[in-house]
Order: structure tokens, then C-alpha cells, then sequence
């Protein structure tokens, strides 16, 4: 069960402003990869481009599954995302949510792994309510319900511990590290606490053409 | 320098030609001479108008802005003789049937060719970023294209044309007599050249004002 | 069937949470709605007693189906685009299926509009369908392709600045054969039962449905992933 990321040469432009060029790096398996930079550096740029929602300008970055590259199709199978700019339906409960990302993915649904889902996240006794009702704690902890829900190899959190209080915090260590052991962790991040858990880092803001941290 | 001279002096031989040397047509009277600037125009109109296409789907293939470039000033260039075309049968028909717009068929067709250009131009002004702005705009054009066709089947169940044909289908001939063949035929030669040598022109001007701009973000 | 289709299984997925939403908030169905019945009420108001030509009437209808239509499908992607949803949807599935559960939806939204609106009309303007047959079939082609055209020019609105005027802009020269092949079928059907069957209006109908929806599976793609 070998899960890989492999980034070759990747660079982006938008326009001809440059964020970072010739990228080129390995994550192995069961690992966490940090992203660092300063604001606009490209990190939530380069988060998109991992999974398929931005086209690099040159280069690629390659997932490999049980020994098999990922088409862009496979990829939506295997990648989860948690991000700011990613919002879940408003006039739907979380239930409802979760039931309907099960159905577009074509995983079955059941009340009660989705019940234990969102007791795990934190949100027990709240998902018949309407998201719109929920704090932005909450909804950060319900968009690690979408996250999680098709159990994908490659996690990838974009400010992972936005909105959350302490237990929210905890939650998010103990994801990475039940993921870490199912495949991959990639987030972009400027807290100090969430860096610690990388295995590997990498600043933007001082990589050069082929530069790894 | 060279091939602009050349094509100054054949197209003004044309004009002169159209006037002096061709006699006025048989039925259509002295308006009949418009259709050397009328025919070519359309026919440079359609032309621009598939090449923009072709461009349309080649920026999708290739997601390249060169190609959405050429499709911009290949849509400009259609617009443009789309409207010479549309002036020129305007002002023949009201010399041959006494109106200058009565929604005949080929009116009213290329009415809705200037309307998807127009709608395809206000569409690129309202995006601002470039690579987003060529994929919509190829889309729309391509969308909006497919759907001229159906108009041959549809607008002539309103009104009978009275547009004339240039090959008498039943005769199997062409009706234009010798001496107008030539300067039609030379007319036709010239527009597409003029086209080629305005297309030119419009392609290195945007190639470069994409240069500057490229130089002013990086400064 | 559906696990060989999973496009169809996954677009009705999308046609049902779509249909969810709107029973939430009412937000399509009631412009839709209150524009078809202002417009349909001024016309009626402004004709009096008077019985108009069938001309007229055939025009009058596919008018207020149109402008309905533009004011009430616009939004059909911008809600995603607006709140943030797109990534989540973009994340898991094809864009084809979207395009279908959208198209779904939108035709479900003009249906039920129609089914209100025409019977109204033909009330309100005192006009008797001496063909009912080929009339339906008319109707129910107009609507499928004025739905599929909208559905379409909504993905690329949704993606542009200016979004509310850009509708009706973009979508009018493309629907000008439905329209005018509608309105001719119309007026056929509504001037009487010795006037023949609008065959090939008909045929120009479902041809023009079949290109516009392939098309539309075809380039939605890349509006989708712009």
C-alpha cells in the first residue's frame, strides 16, 4: 500500500508574476509535509494545484497509488481537502451534506458511520441542524467530515486550525496523525505548533530552482 | 512595403474596373455593381468568422493566449466585414426592392452574427483575468456558432427571400457575364488579401501590447 | 443501469440536492415565477377584451417564457461561485454530471413554470389550441431547449463580472432559432386545424436540443475548471 507524491520541476506564474519555479521534491509515504510562506508566497497555490483545481504553468506533480500514477479522475478518490475557500452547503444539515458528497462519490451512506463520523469531529448531536446555523468553528470542523469521508491516502489542509478552539486543535493533531498512518499529510501553515509535526518543511519564501528543505 | 503597394494599386484597379470597365449587370441595373464590394466583403466575413473558430478550438486544445489572440482579431476582423457586408446589401436592397431592411432571410442571419460578435465582445470585457477570459470566450463562440445553421431552416418559413442567387441552380449556370466575372473574381482576390495583410497587422499590434503588458506587471 | 451510468446516477445525486435547496429558500422558483405572472398579467391587462391574432399571441408566449427564463435560471451557478460551495463540488465529481444535474434541475424549474404559465396565457387571452397535440410537443421542446441553452450560458456567467446583465446578452443570439422555430410551431398550432402540423419546426426543436446538449457536455469542462 505505497502512496507517493512527486513533484517535477513545477513552477506557476500568474500573468508574469512568478510564485516559485522549478519545484522538485518527494513525499514518501506515512509522512506530513509542511508548506511555509509568507502571505500570496503560493502555498494555497500550490495546495490547488496538488489537487487538480489550478493547472501549473510548467512542470507536474505526480500521486502514485499502490504503485499506479493517478489520473485526474482517480485523484478526486483519493485527495481530501480542508481549506478557506472551501465552504459546504449552507441551506443543507451536516447530514445532508455528507450524504450527498457520498452520493456524487458513489461510496454508500449509512446514518450511522456518519453519525460516527461527525461525533468524531466534534459536532455529535448537531447534524440534523442547518449549517447555516453553525458557528465557524463548527463549520471547520464539519469540512473535516467532507474531508474524511471517502477515507482518502492523501490529506491537504490549508490553515488546518482556522476558527478552532482548544479541543478543535486536539482534533486536528490526532487527524494528522490517524492519516499519517493511512498516507499523506500536506498543509500550508504559519503556526509554529503546526510545523512541529512535519517531517519535512519547505519555505517558499526562500526556495529556489530546485530547492528543498 | 512591397506587397502593400501591390495590393493598393489591384484594389484601386478594381474600383476603377467595377465602374468603367464592367458593364451594369442585366436586371439589377446600375446597383448591380455594389456586389464586387458586397460578395467579397461577406466572403471575408465568413472566413475571418472560421478562422476564429479553428482558433477557438486550438486556445482549448492547447490552452496557449497566442490562439486566443488570432481568435480576437479574427472575430474583429469578421465584425468588421460582417458590417461592410451588411451596409453594402443594405443600401443594394433598397436600390433593388425599395427597402433598406426587411428581415429577409440572409438579413436576418447575418443580424444574429453580429449579435453573438457583440455579445462575444462585451463577454471578453467582463472578464479580467486573460486565460479564464480566452476559455469563455472560446466556448461562447464555439456554442454560439453551432446554432447559426439552424436559422437556414427556420427564418425562411417567415419571409420568401428575395436575395439573389450568384449560380442559377435549375440552369446549372453562373450568372455573370464575362467582363464581371474577371473583376469579381479580382475583387474577391484583392479583399482576401487586404484581410491577410489587416489580420497581419492586428496580430503583431496585440503580440506586442501582450509583450508590454507582461514588462509593466514584472517592473 | 446506474452502475453503468454514473454520470446519470451522480447528475440525479446533484438534481436532488438542487432541488433541496430550492424548496429551502424558494429563490429560483419565485423569481420565475412572479416574473412570468407580471408580465403575463400586464400583457392581458393592456389587450383588454380584445382576442389578438395568433401572430401575436405565439410571440407573446415564447417572450414571456424567454425573459423568465433569464431571470430566473441566471443564478443557477453563481449561488456556487458566490458561496464557496465550487471547490467542494469540484473536488468530487466529473464536470459532466454537474452539467447534467444542473440541466436537470433547470428543466424541472421551467416545467413546472409552464405547466402554471401556459394554461394561464391561454385563459387570460381568450385563445383556443385547435391542435393540441403537436402544440404540447412544441412547448415541452421549446422549454427543454430554452433550459439547456440557459444552463449552459449560466456555467459562463457565473464565471464572469457583471454577472446580471450578461444573461440575457449572451443567451439571446443563441436562442434565436429556438425561439423563432417555437413561435412558428406556435402559431401553427394556434391558428387552426386546417393549417398542417408544424413538422419540420418540430424537427428544428429537437435537432437544436440535440446539439445544444452535446455541445454543452462537450466545451462545460472548460468553464467548469476555469
Amino acid at each position: 500500500m505505497l502512496t507517493q507524491i512527486k513533484v517535477h520541476n513545477l513552477s506557476k506564474a500568474y500573468g508574469h508574476r512568478l510564485l516559485f519555479r522549478n519545484l522538485s521534491l518527494t513525499i514518501p509515504n506515512h509522512s506530513v509535509f509542511v508548506l511555509l510562506g509568507r502571505n500570496g508566497a503560493g502555498k494555497t497555490t500550490f495546495l490547488r494545484i496538488l489537487c487538480g483545481l489550478v493547472s501549473a504553468s510548467s512542470g507536474e506533480i505526480e500521486i502514485t497509488v499502490d504503485g499506479k500514477v493517478l489520473t485526474p479522475q482517480e485523484k478526486r478518490a483519493q485527495i481530501g481537502l480542508v481549506a478557506p475557500e472551501l465552504e459546504l452547503y449552507e441551506e443543507l444539515s451536516a447530514v445532508e451534506n455528507l450524504e450527498f458528497f457520498a452520493g456524487v462519490r458513489g461510496i454508500p451512506f449509512s446514518l450511522t458511520s456518519v453519525r460516527e463520523l461527525l461525533d468524531f469531529v466534534g459536532l455529535k448531536g448537531r447534524g440534523l441542524d442547518l449549517v447555516h446555523t453553525y458557528s465557524s468553528g463548527m463549520k471547520q470542523r464539519l469540512k473535516y467530515a467532507y474531508a474524511l469521508l471517502h477515507e482518502p491516502k492523501i490529506l491537504v489542509l490549508d490553515e488546518p486550525t482556522t476558527n478552532l478552539d482548544e479541543d478543535g486543535v486536539k482534533l486536528v493533531e490526532a487527524i494528522i496523525a490517524r492519516q499519517r498512518r493511512r498516507g499523506i499529510v500536506v498543509m500550508a501553515t504559519n503556526d509554529p505548533r503546526e510545523v512541529a509535526y512535519g517531517e519535512q518543511t519547505l519555505s517558499l519564501d526562500t526556495a529556489k530552482p530546485g530547492d528543498l528543505a | 512595403m512591397f506587397w502593400q503597394s501591390i495590393l493598393g494599386l489591384w484594389l484601386s484597379l478594381v474600383i476603377l474596373a467595377s465602374f468603367l470597365y464592367m458593364p451594369a449587370t442585366q436586371g439589377l441595373g446600375e446597383s448591380g455593381r455594389i456586389i464586387v464590394y458586397h460578395v467579397p466583403a461577406a466572403w471575408v466575413a465568413v472566413l475571418a468568422y472560421l478562422m476564429a473558430m479553428v482558433n477557438a478550438l486550438g486556445y482549448l486544445r492547447h490552452k496557449d493566449l497566442r490562439f486566443d489572440r488570432q481568435a480576437q482579431v479574427n472575430a474583429e476582423l469578421g465584425t468588421v466585414f460582417c458590417i461592410l457586408a451588411t451596409v453594402t446589401g443594405a443600401i443594394w436592397s433598397r436600390g433593388a426592392w425599395g427597402w433598406y431592411w426587411n428581415w429577409d432571410p440572409r438579413q436576418t442571419s447575418i443580424a444574429v452574427l453580429l449579435m453573438i460578435y457583440a455579445a462575444y465582445f462585451v463577454l471578453r470585457n467582463a472578464v479580467e483575468d486573460p486565460q479564464r477570459r480566452a476559455s469563455l470566450a472560446a466556448v461562447y463562440s464555439l456554442l454560439a456558432f453551432l446554432t447559426v445553421p439552424f436559422l437556414v431552416f427556420v427564418v425562411p418559413r417567415v419571409y420568401d427571400s428575395l436575395h439573389p442567387d450568384l449560380i442559377n441552380l435549375e440552369s446549372r449556370t453562373f450568372a455573370m457575364d464575362k467582363k464581371m466575372l474577371v473583376v469579381f473574381l479580382a475583387s474577391l482576390a484583392g479583399f482576401t488579401g487586404l484581410y491577410g495583410w489587416l489580420y497581419n497587422i492586428r496580430l503583431r499590434l496585440e503580440n506586442l501590447l501582450h509583450r508590454l503588458e507582461s514588462k509593466r506587471e514584472v517592473s | 443501469m446506474s452502475r453503468r451510468f454514473p454520470w446519470i446516477r451522480q447528475s440525479l445525486v446533484i438534481w436532488h440536492k438542487e432541488l433541496r435547496i430550492e424548496f429551502r429558500t424558494r429563490f429560483a422558483y419565485s423569481t420565475l415565477l412572479m416574473f412570468a405572472v407580471t408580465t403575463l398579467i400586464t400583457i392581458s391587462f393592456s389587450v383588454g377584451g380584445f382576442v389578438p391574432d395568433s401572430d401575436i399571441t405565439a410571440a407573446l408566449l415564447w417572450i414571456i417564457l424567454f425573459f423568465s427564463a433569464m431571470a430566473g435560471l441566471g443564478r443557477t451557478f453563481v449561488q456556487e461561485e458566490e458561496k464557496k460551495t465550487v471547490t467542494a463540488l469540484k473536488l468530487a465529481v466529473a464536470p459532466e454530471p454537474v452539467f447534467l444535474g444542473k440541466y436537470f434541475f433547470n428543466v424541472t424549474l421551467l416545467c413546472s413554470l409552464t405547466v402554471l404559465v401556459v394554461p394561464l396565457f391561454l385563459v387570460l387571452l381568450n385563445q383556443s389550441v385547435p391542435q393540441w397535440p403537436p402544440f404540447l410537443v412544441t412547448v415541452i421542446l421549446g422549454v427543454l431547449g430554452l433550459a439547456g441553452a440557459s444552463t449552459i450560458i449560466a456555467a459562463i456567467v457565473a464565471k464572469a463580472e457583471a454577472k446580471s446583465a450578461m444573461m440575457t446578452i449572451l443567451a439571446f443570439p443563441v436562442l434565436v432559432p429556438l425561439l423563432l422555430a417555437a413561435i412558428n410551431a406556435t402559431r401553427a398550432c394556434l391558428a387552426g386545424a386546417s393549417g398542417a402540423a408544424p413538422a419540420s419546426e418540430l424537427y428544428v426543436l429537437l435537432f437544436y436540443n440535440g446539439a445544444v446538449l452535446t455541445a454543452s457536455l462537450l466545451l462545460f469542462e472548460y468553464i467548469w475548471n476555469e
